[in-house]
C-alpha cells in the first residue's frame, strides 16, 4: 500500500461523493433539453441536498429505528461501492477487500435496506415499492453479476481493479461476448438505476413508481442521504460500464500524472455517457409493471449466453 | 475388562463419549422429573447446552489432530461397535455442538408450556435426538451408523409429534417417519454393496474394496437416493415443509440446522471416502439434483404465507446449493482437479456451518413469536419490532445472512461457490464446460430469489403496523430465549468475518476426502481470503464491514455537525390519504404474488375469484406442490392397490390359515425333495 494508492484511493473516494450529483444534474439537463423543456441548472441537485440537509426531519410516529438507521446503510453502501470501483486509478487498496461479486453484494444489501425501510412505516405504497423492487433486483441482479463474468472469464480474474488493467492492455479486439454483456448491461443499468423504461425517476404520486413509492416517507436528512445514494448508484454504474467497456485512460500504480490525465478522461467519459442515457430515456416509452420481469428475463439471458459464447470460443 | 484409562491420557474420541453420555443421563433424569417444568428448563437443558459447548471444544481440537478409533465393547456379540473420529466427523460435531449450544439455550426458555407431551418426557427424545446425532457421524461400521440412524429418525419423530393431540401434526409425522424409512431402506441396500459380499460391515472393509464402476455408481445412486430422502432432496422433499411447521421451534431448529447436515453427512461419506473410484457423471448428477432442488425450494418459498413454512423450504434451497457443490467437487474431483475440487467443497462445508446457524436462528425466532402471539400465518402478524426488538434484530442478522448478503456467513459460502463455479474452464469435457456457467447463472439467480423471500419473512413479520389489534401484546421474549439467540447470532456475524479461521479447519476435511486443501493459500493474508491467487479474486469482510460502518459513522456525525439532528413525530404521511388501515399493506400473498405469475407453471394452482354480485366477495388462492399428484399420490395409490390384492388373502378364518400353511408345507416339501 504506497503513499500514492492511499492518495489515489480518497481522491476517488471525493471525487464520488462531488461528481455523483453533478453526474445526476447532468442527465436531468439533458433530458429536459431533449424534451424541449427549460433545463434546470447544472447544480441543483446540490441546492436540493443542500435544502434537504437543513429541513427539520419529519417522521412517521411508530417508524422502528431500522427506518431511520437505513438511508445511512444504505448511504455508506454505494459510498463503498463507488470506493472499490476504479474510476481514476486502479491502485486502490480498498480494492482487494472486495471483488465483483461483492459488489453484487453490496448492491443486494443496500436494496434489502432500502425495501424493508419501506416496508416500516407500513403505508401501501412502501410495501408496493418494496415489493416491485425486489422483483427488479431478483432479476437484475444474477443479470449483473453474469455481465461481470463475461469480463471475469476474459481476464481470469474477479477483481475489478485487475478487468480493468488486463481490458486495457489488451490489444483492440472486439469480443463478442463483451457486445452481449454490454446490452445487457445497459438493461440492467436502466432498471437498477430506476430509469425509463422500467421506472422514471421524476414521477410521483403515480401507480407505477417504483423507487419514489419507497422514499414517500422519508423527509429532510434522510431523504438527502437517500437522494445522493441514488446518485451515488448511478455513479458507480456508470463507472462499471465504463471499466467493462471503455477502460482505457484509468490510472495505474505509480504514475501520479496519469491520476491527472484520467481525471479529464472520466469526465468526459461520463459526460457521453449520460447524454446517452438521457437519451435512451428520451426514446423509450415506460414499461408495463408485468413487463419488467421479461426485459430483465432477456437481459440475464444476453448475459448467459455471453458468458457461453465466451466458453464457446475458448476465450480466457 | 480393561480399567479406564487416567483423565489426563483421554483421547478426543472419550470427551465425545462422555458428552454423548451425559446427554443421555440428562435425558433420563428428565424422565424422572417428568412434570417438573422448572427443573428440566432451567436446570436440564442449559447444562445440556454446555455439554454442547464441551463438545464443540473438544471437535475444534480433534479437527487438527490425527484420526482416532476405538471398538465399543456394546451391541451383538461378534458385533462390536466401531468408533472413528477423522477431521470430517469432527467438523460435523463442531456443528452440532456449536448450534445446539444455542438452541438448548432456547429451548430453556421456550419449552415452559410443555407442547402436550410432558416437559421431561421432551428433554428425552431431545437430548437423545443429539446423542444420535454424534453418534452417526463417530459410526465407523454400518451397523452403529443404522442404530444411530434409526435412533436419530424415531427421537426427532416423537419430537416433531410433540403436539400429537393435533391430527395435522400426527399426519405429518407420519409422512416423515415414511419417507425417513424408505431412504434408510436406499442406505441399507447402499451399505450392503460396498462391503462387497464380504460380509464385513466396518467402513474400513469397505474402503478396501474396489467395486466395479456398475456396482459403485449404484451404490451412488442408492446414497444420494436414501441420505436425499433425509436431507429433503427433490423429489423426496414433502416432508420437510410437513414437519418443520408441526414439530416445536427449538426442534425444527435442530433438524433444519443440524439433522439434514448430517444427511449430507452421509453423501459426503460414502462419495468422498467410501466409494474409492469417482465417476465424473455422478458429480453432473449431484449437480443437477441439487439446482433443481435449490430452485425449486426458493420458489416455493417466496409463496409461502406460513412463516416455518417459509423456512423449510428455504432450507430445502440451501441444501440443493450444498449439493451443487459436492457435485462440483466430485466433477473436478473425477477429473483429478483437485485444487478446484476442495475449494467446491470448501465452499459447500462453509455454507453448511452457516446454514446451521442462520437457520437455527430463524427457526428460534419464529418461535419467539409464535410464543409472543399464538399465530404462525404471516398474514396475521406485523410491526413486530417494536414489541419484540429482542427478536427482531437477531432475525435480520439471519435473514440477512440467509439472503447471501455481506458481511455475514452466507456471503462467504455464495462467494467462494461462484468463484468455484467461475473458473471452471479447462475441464476434459466441452459439453460440461458449457454447462458450468449455466449453472452458476442458476445460482446467482437462486441467491438473489432467496433476497425476496428474506425481504418478505422480516417485512412482513417484524415491520409495518400490526394487522391484528392483538399484537400490541406481544411480550418479547424471555432471557433464555435472548441468550441462545445471541450465541447463534454470534455465529453468523463470525462466520462472516472470519472466513480464513473458518477455512483453516475445513481444510483438513478437504485434505481427508479430496486430498487438497485451501489452508496454504489463505494462510498468511491476515484479514484477506484468497482462494486462489490475490490476481484473480480477493475478499476482505472485516475490512469491507469497517468501510460500511466508517462511513455510517462519518455520514451521520457529519451531517450532525454541518447541519442539525432535529425529528419531528407525525402520522405516517402515505400521500395525504387519511383512511389508512394496517389492512392496506402488502400480505404475505401478496408480496409474493410476483413470483406467483412469473413461475406459473411450477405451481398447482387454484384461485377462488369473488363474482361481480357477490354479497360477501372473496378471494382465495391455494398452492399445491404438483409433485403431490405426480409423484407421492400415484405412488400411494398403487401402494394401497397392491396391499388390497395381498389383503384378499387376509380371510379372518382360522381354517383359511391352516390351509395356507398346509399348502405351503407341500410346496416347500416339493422343492425340497427336488
Amino acid at each position: 500500500m504506497s503513499i500514492l494508492g492511499v492518495l489515489s484511493q480518497l481522491l476517488a473516494l471525493v471525487l464520488a461523493l462531488l461528481l455523483a450529483p453533478l453526474l445526476t444534474g447532468w442527465v436531468n439537463q439533458w433530458r429536459a433539453r431533449l424534451q424541449n423543456k427549460s433545463a434546470p441548472g447544472l447544480l441543483q441537485p446540490y441546492r436540493m441536498l443542500h435544502k434537504l440537509f437543513n429541513k427539520d426531519s419529519v417522521m412517521a410516529e411508530h417508524a422502528s429505528p431500522l427506518y431511520r438507521t437505513a438511508p445511512y446503510v444504505i448511504f455508506s453502501c454505494m459510498l463503498l461501492a463507488s470506493a472499490i470501483i476504479p474510476t481514476i486509478s486502479t491502485d486502490l487498496p480498498l480494492s482487494p477487500a472486495a471483488d465483483a461479486i461483492a459488489l453484487v453484494g453490496l448492491f443486494g444489501l443496500a436494496r434489502v435496506f432500502i425495501s424493508l425501510a419501506a416496508m416500516d412505516v407500513g403505508t401501501a405504497f412502501g410495501s408496493m415499492g418494496a415489493r416491485r423492487e425486489m422483483l427488479v433486483g431478483f432479476l437484475a441482479e444474477p443479470a449483473l453479476l453474469m455481465v461481470l463474468f463475461c469480463a471475469s472469464m476474459i481476464t481470469r480474474s474477479t477483481s475489478l481493479t485487475v478487468i480493468v488493467e488486463t481490458l486495457a492492455h489488451r490489444d483492440l479486439a472486439i469480443y463478442p461476448s463483451m457486445l452481449l454483456a454490454g446490452v445487457a448491461f445497459t438493461m440492467v443499468s436502466l432498471a437498477e438505476n430506476a430509469r425509463v423504461p422500467v421506472d422514471n425517476p421524476e414521477t410521483h404520486l403515480e401507480l407505477t413508481m417504483i423507487h419514489e413509492s419507497m422514499i414517500l416517507e422519508y423527509s429532510a436528512r434522510h431523504l438527502a442521504l437517500l437522494e445522493w445514494a441514488a446518485s451515488l448508484k448511478l455513479f458507480a454504474y456508470s463507472c462499471v460500464g465504463l471499466a467493462l467497456f471503455f477502460p482505457w485512460g484509468v490510472a495505474e500504480a505509480n504514475s501520479p500524472l496519469a491520476l491527472f490525465l484520467a481525471l479529464p478522461v472520466l469526465i468526459f467519459k461520463l459526460a457521453i455517457g449520460g447524454f446517452l442515457l438521457a437519451l435512451i430515456e428520451t426514446l423509450s416509452a415506460k414499461m408495463r409493471i408485468f413487463r419488467v420481469p421479461e426485459f430483465l428475463g432477456t437481459a440475464f439471458l444476453i448475459a448467459v449466453i455471453g458468458l457461453l459464447v465466451n466458453v464457446l470460443l475458448g476465450v480466457g | 475388562m480393561n480399567p479406564l484409562p487416567a483423565i489426563t491420557d483421554w483421547v478426543h474420541l472419550d470427551w465425545v463419549l462422555v458428552v454423548v453420555v451425559a446427554w443421555l443421563a440428562i435425558g433420563f433424569m428428565g424422565v424422572v422429573a417428568l412434570r417438573r417444568f422448572r427443573f428440566v428448563a432451567v436446570v436440564l437443558f442449559p447444562v445440556g447446552a454446555c455439554f454442547s459447548l464441551l463438545l464443540m471444544a473438544v471437535a475444534l481440537s480433534a479437527a487438527f489432530s490425527g484420526t482416532e478409533t476405538a471398538v465399543l465393547p456394546l451391541g451383538l456379540p461378534q458385533l462390536p461397535f466401531h468408533l472413528r473420529l477423522d477431521s470430517l466427523s469432527a467438523y460435523f460435531l463442531l456443528l452440532i455442538g456449536g448450534v445446539s449450544a444455542g438452541v438448548s439455550a432456547f429451548a430453556a426458555g421456550y419449552f415452559r408450556q410443555g407442547e402436550g407431551t410432558p416437559p421431561g418426557l421432551m428433554c428425552l427424545e431431545y437430548h437423545l435426538f443429539l446423542a444420535s446425532l454424534s453418534m452417526v457421524v463417530l459410526a465407523n461400521d454400518a451397523y452403529i451408523f443404522m442404530v444411530a440412524w434409526e435412533t436419530m429418525a424415531m427421537s426427532s419423530f416423537f419430537l416433531v409429534i410433540a403436539n400429537h393431540r393435533i391430527p395435522e401434526i400426527r399426519h405429518a409425522g407420519y409422512l416423515y417417519i415414511l419417507v425417513a424409512h424408505i431412504g434408510a431402506l436406499g442406505i441399507l441396500l447402499c451399505f450392503g454393496l460396498l462391503q462387497a459380499n464380504t460380509g464385513d460391515y466396518t467402513f474400513a472393509n469397505m474402503r478396501a474394496q474396489h467395486l466395479s464402476p456398475f456396482w459403485a455408481s449404484t451404490a451412488f445412486v442408492l446414497a444420494v437416493f436414501g441420505f436425499g430422502a433425509k436431507a429433503g432432496v427433490l423429489p423426496l422433499h414433502a416432508w420437510l415443509p410437513e414437519a418443520h411447521p408441526a414439530a416445536p421451534s427449538p426442534v425444527s431448529a435442530l433438524m433444519s440446522g443440524v439433522m439434514l447436515k448430517i444427511a449430507l453427512y452421509g453423501i459426503l461419506r460414502v462419495s468422498f471416502d467410501l466409494l474409492q473410484t469417482r465417476i465424473w457423471w455422478w458429480g453432473v448428477l449431484l449437480m443437477a439434483v441439487g439446482l433443481a432442488t435449490a430452485l425449486f425450494g426458493v420458489v416455493f418459498s417466496t409463496v409461502q404465507v406460513e412463516m416455518k413454512r417459509l423456512l423449510a423450504y428455504s432450507s430445502i434451497e440451501n441444501i440443493g446449493l450444498m449439493c451443487a457443490g459436492f457435485g462440483l467437487s466430485l466433477l473436478f474431483s473425477a477429473y483429478d482437479m483437485k485444487a478446484l475440487s476442495a475449494l467446491a467443497l470448501t465452499a459447500s462445508m462453509y455454507h453448511m456451518l452457516a446454514h446451521a446457524f442462520f437457520k437455527s436462528l430463524l427457526f428460534c425466532s419464529t418461535g419467539a413469536v409464535m410464543h409472543a402471539t399464538g399465530e404462525r400465518s404471516l398474514g396475521k402478524l406485523g410491526g413486530l419490532m417494536r414489541y419484540m426488538p429482542w427478536v427482531a434484530w437477531p432475525t435480520l442478522v439471519g435473514a440477512l445472512a440467509c439472503a447471501g448478503l455481506p458481511p455475514f456467513g452466507g456471503f462467504v459460502a455464495e462467494w467462494m461457490l461462484l468463484q468455484s463455479f467461475l473458473f471452471t474452464t479447462g475441464l476434459p469435457n466441452g459439453f460440461l464446460d458449457m454447462l458450468v456457467p449455466v449453472m452458476a447463472a442458476l445460482i446467482a439467480l437462486i441467491a438473489a430469489l432467496s433476497g425476496y423471500t428474506m425481504v418478505k419473512y422480516f417485512g412482513v413479520i417484524f415491520l409495518g403496523q400490526p394487522r391484528e389489534e392483538s399484537l400490541s401484546h406481544a411480550h418479547d421474549a424471555g432471557s433464555w430465549e435472548r441468550l441462545g439467540m445471541s450465541w447463534l447470532v454470534a455465529g453468523c456475524v463470525l462466520l462472516g468475518l472470519f472466513p480464513n479461521q473458518v477455512i483453516a479447519i475445513i481444510d483438513p476435511v478437504t485434505q481427508l476426502l479430496v486430498h487438497a486443501g485451501l489452508a496454504h493459500t489463505v494462510a498468511d493474508n491476515g484479514w484477506l481470503l484468497i482462494p486462489v491467487n490475490v490476481e484473480r479474486a480477493s475478499y476482505a469482510p472485516a475490512i469491507f464491514l469497517l468501510g460500511i460502518l466508517g462511513s455510517f459513522a462519518l455520514a451521520f456525525l457529519l451531517v450532525r455537525k454541518l447541519y442539525h439532528g432535529r425529528m419531528r413525530r407525525v402520522p405516517p404521511w402515505d400521500c395525504g390519504y387519511p383512511w389508512q388501515t394496517p389492512r392496506m399493506q402488502d400480505t404475505a400473498e401478496g408480496f409474493g404474488q410476483p413470483i406467483r405469475q412469473i413461475f406459473e407453471p411450477f405451481f398447482r394452482l387454484k384461485r377462488h375469484l369473488p363474482k361481480a354480485f357477490d354479497e360477501q366477495p372473496s378471494y382465495k388462492v391455494t398452492l399445491e406442490d404438483p409433485l403431490w399428484y405426480w409423484l407421492y399420490l400415484p405412488v400411494a395409490t398403487l401402494v394401497e392397490r397392491v396391499s388390497r390384492i395381498i389383503g384378499m388373502l387376509q380371510q379372518g378364518r382360522i381354517a383359511v390359515y391352516l390351509m395356507y400353511s398346509f399348502v405351503t408345507l407341500i410346496v416347500v416339501l416339493l422343492v425340497v425333495k427336488r
